[in-house]
């Protein structure tokens, strides 16, 4: 049952397959939203069998083993994270309690191996690529695990799956955490590096950032964990956020699938109608906006809390 | 972090030519930088003159693929300031009116240019999308998208019958509230402010010390506009407001050009509904009397200057172009300076560049002896194997391969 989970379902296929289908649907809308045709719903997996066909390149002075591993770590990390994502419920694949700090670990790993891969690249624009990552990491991950954090404290539990069932219970309590909502679909746009946060792989700056040295097999691993990083955080964000939930296995999956999709599409918008910030603008924004209102998300979690007993 | 000198080009994802940014960085900070241009010399000039008056309109049209009906009619109005013979007073309209249309144009790919270099792809697929209406309007009168060929010594190719003028009405009016709506988006956008509010600053002083132009001087509180100072085509009888901004940065440069797109739709209104009667063109010699001439013609990314050299044959003796980006890129260096990293795309785009219509020889100079010298090919390759090493760069490798 556990390699079923862990391969197919809610696992690597289903993930991999569910991400690409995201990329899509994010390319369309971005699309349509600029007066453009967009792509057809196959070119993610086109784009991502073209770059497996490539040739790959590892710079000289790059350590080969590295440059070739941290895709994979990227892809390990992001693939474990989600199976303790509920999906079909209120239960996740292998629920355990404190999950959720698990997976904001494992969802930290992928942009220090953004930060790895560009500096072990040798090459000035990855080195000023990967700075940047890990500067932007130090501006939204803090208000992010504090948007988080909130709702654990008011559903008392450090499991995702024990948040989705108590929200599931008290559907009315989440309407406390609605700042806390828009914080992290803001600090998810800068976690998925995209306009207007999008700095540290800023194409007309630094060309593709920390990626810039990776092509073919590796790049097209690092895209994928990227796409499944952006399944992840929205299903994470659709359990903590949006008490919706069904009994039934079936049903509960499909609402699963409109949670996110519906969050993509406003995370799509804020892509469209934004530029990007410069790097400082950035982490000003992170730390005078977000961290503020995540604190008062978490006051009003914690004065709720207070009441409630 | 240690100071690193990052090359920004002559290939960069930012540059839509190649030329050279040499930027020395402390972390994100500029703190030096320079300039080198020199990628695209294609020997225009050169070429002039061993071609006629003829095939050189032919030729000076594609110095630049956006404004090339600037540089025919700069060269065009030198020629025949020279020869005596300027065109008649419908064919000036007609020239003017495919001007403004050019700077619509122009005006309309640079806010896209300057919205993809700020991360703003949206910006780019609107104003390039509206910018089509232009293009397809150019077809309309001239037969063609870019370079037009509507100029011709002594007059224009084609007349504008009243059909399209009643074509060209709606374009211009849909064009305008466009452009409402882009001063509206420029001017209170927040992410777009904060990108461009401030950066690459050029003071009044520095404008005019660097010799900059058009709206970049503008945008300075520089006010000076060719079509005003020194009327050129219709310039001369068409009421128009010569827009300046004192904030002396990207942001005003962007105020200065989408505002410059409304004065242009009041100018092609204006020459729609004044267009004179009369012919198309004069009889224009087919050799030039002996004779020079200057022209200025402000081109959409400023002051573009043709000098003009006639020997009494079908041929120029010298013909010089100062293109408008020539008298801003020596600003750049200074805009640069004590900035962003970030900022750089948005700063170099913010003039207009257009490096290919810039570059002129380069004269190889021995610093030391101040001898001048022509290098050949194998000198050339020697020493740029040379140059890279220096750098760290080793060609061995593909030497051997080349060798073996």
């Amino acid at each position: 049952m556990s390699a079923l989970h862990i391969l197919v379902f809610p696992g690597l296929l289903f993930l991999a397959l569910y991400a690409l289908a995201l990329q899509f649907v994010d390319r369309k809308v971005y699309a349509r939203l600029q007066n453009r045709k967009g792509p057809p719903w196959f070119q993610p997996a086109a784009d991502f069998v073209k770059l497996l066909g490539k040739e790959t390149i590892v710079p000289n002075e790059a350590n080969h083993f590295v440059f070739t591993a941290l895709p994979v770590f990227a892809l390990a990390a992001v693939t474990t994270a989600f199976l303790y994502v509920p999906i079909w419920g209120t239960s996740s694949a292998l629920p355990f309690p404190g999950d959720v700090v698990v997976m904001m670990y494992l969802l930290a790993i992928i942009p220090l191996t953004f930060f790895l891969a560009g500096w072990n690249s040798s090459s000035m624009y990855a080195a000023i690529g990967s700075q940047r990552v890990l500067t932007q990491l130090f501006a939204y991950e803090v208000p992010l695990f504090m948007a988080i954090l909130g709702p654990a404290l008011l559903a008392d539990t450090w499991s995702l799956s024990g948040i989705a069932a108590f929200y599931a219970q008290h559907p009315p309590m989440a309407l406390l955490n609605l700042p806390g909502f828009g914080v992290a679909l803001l600090a998810t746009q800068g976690k998925l590096e995209r306009v207007p946060f999008d700095t540290p792989e800023a194409e007309t700056e630094i060309v593709a950032g920390a990626f810039t040295e990776y092509g073919g097999r590796l790049y097209a691993i690092f895209r994928l964990a990227v796409d499944m990083e952006t399944v992840v955080l929205l299903g994470i964000m659709s359990v903590v956020f949006v008490p919706l939930f069904a009994g039934n296995p079936f049903l509960g999956f499909l609402i699963f699938l409109v949670k996110t999709l519906v969050m993509l599409f406003v995370l799509s918008v804020i892509k469209a109608v934004t530029a990007r910030l410069r790097i400082e603008q950035m982490v000003r924004f992170c730390w005078m906006v977000l961290v503020p209102l995540s604190l008062g998300q978490l006051l009003i979690d914690l004065v709720a809390k207070g009441l409630m007993e | 972090m240690a100071k690193v000198v990052i090359p920004l080009g002559p290939q960069h994802p930012a540059l839509k030519e190649p030329a050279n940014f040499a930027l020395s960085l402390d972390g994100e900070r500029i703190i030096g930088a320079a300039v080198n241009l020199g990628y695209n010399h294609r020997g225009i000039e050169k070429a002039c003159e061993s071609r006629t008056f003829l095939q050189d309109v032919y030729l000076i049209e594609r110095i630049c693929g956006i404004c090339s009906h600037s540089h025919s009619t700069a060269f065009i109005n030198a020629v025949e300031e020279v020869a005596g013979a300027p065109a008649p007073k419908r064919a000036q309209w007609i020239r003017t009116l495919v001007a403004e249309l050019e700077r619509l144009h122009s005006h309309l790919l640079w806010l896209g240019v300057a919205g993809h270099e700020l991360g703003f792809d949206t910006l780019f697929m609107y104003s390039w999308r509206d910018r089509e209406l232009v293009l397809d309007l150019l077809a309309l009168l001239t037969g063609n998208r870019v370079n037009y060929g509507i100029n011709k010594l002594g007059g224009v190719r084609r007349d504008i019958t009243k059909d399209d003028v009643e074509k060209i009405r709606p374009v211009v009016d849909a064009l305008e509230e466009r452009t409402k709506y882009y001063i509206d988006l420029v001017t209170t956008e927040s992410t777009l402010a904060a990108r461009m509010l401030d950066v690459g600053r050029l003071c009044h002083e520095d404008a005019l010390t660097y010799g900059a132009s058009g709206p970049v001087a503008r945008a300075a509180a520089v006010d000076k506009d060719t079509r005003r100072d020194d009327p050129y085509s219709a310039y001369g009888e068409i009421p128009f407001d010569v827009i300046t901004d004192d904030h002396a940065d990207v942001y005003g440069r962007a105020v200065v050009r989408v505002k410059e797109l409304l004065e242009s739709c009041k100018i092609i209104r204006y020459v729609m509904d004044n267009l004179p009667e009369g012919p198309l063109e004069v009889k224009f010699p087919r050799k030039v009397p002996a004779g020079e001439a200057i022209s200025r013609y402000e081109a959409p990314r400023g002051e573009d200057v043709h000098y003009v050299k006639c020997n009494g044959t079908d041929m120029p003796e010298r013909v010089k172009v100062r293109a408008p980006t020539l008298a801003n890129a020596a600003s750049v260096a200074l805009m640069l300076q004590g900035g962003f990293l970030a900022d750089v795309p948005i700063v170099i785009a913010a003039i207009d560049p257009c490096f290919s219509c810039t570059d002129r020889m380069v004269a190889v100079k021995d610093e030391n002896s101040g001898a001048e010298g022509v290098m050949d090919w194998e000198s050339l390759r020697r020493y740029s194997i040379e140059w890279y090493m220096e750098r760290g760069v080793s060609f061995e490798n593909i030497q051997s391969e080349r060798d073996s």
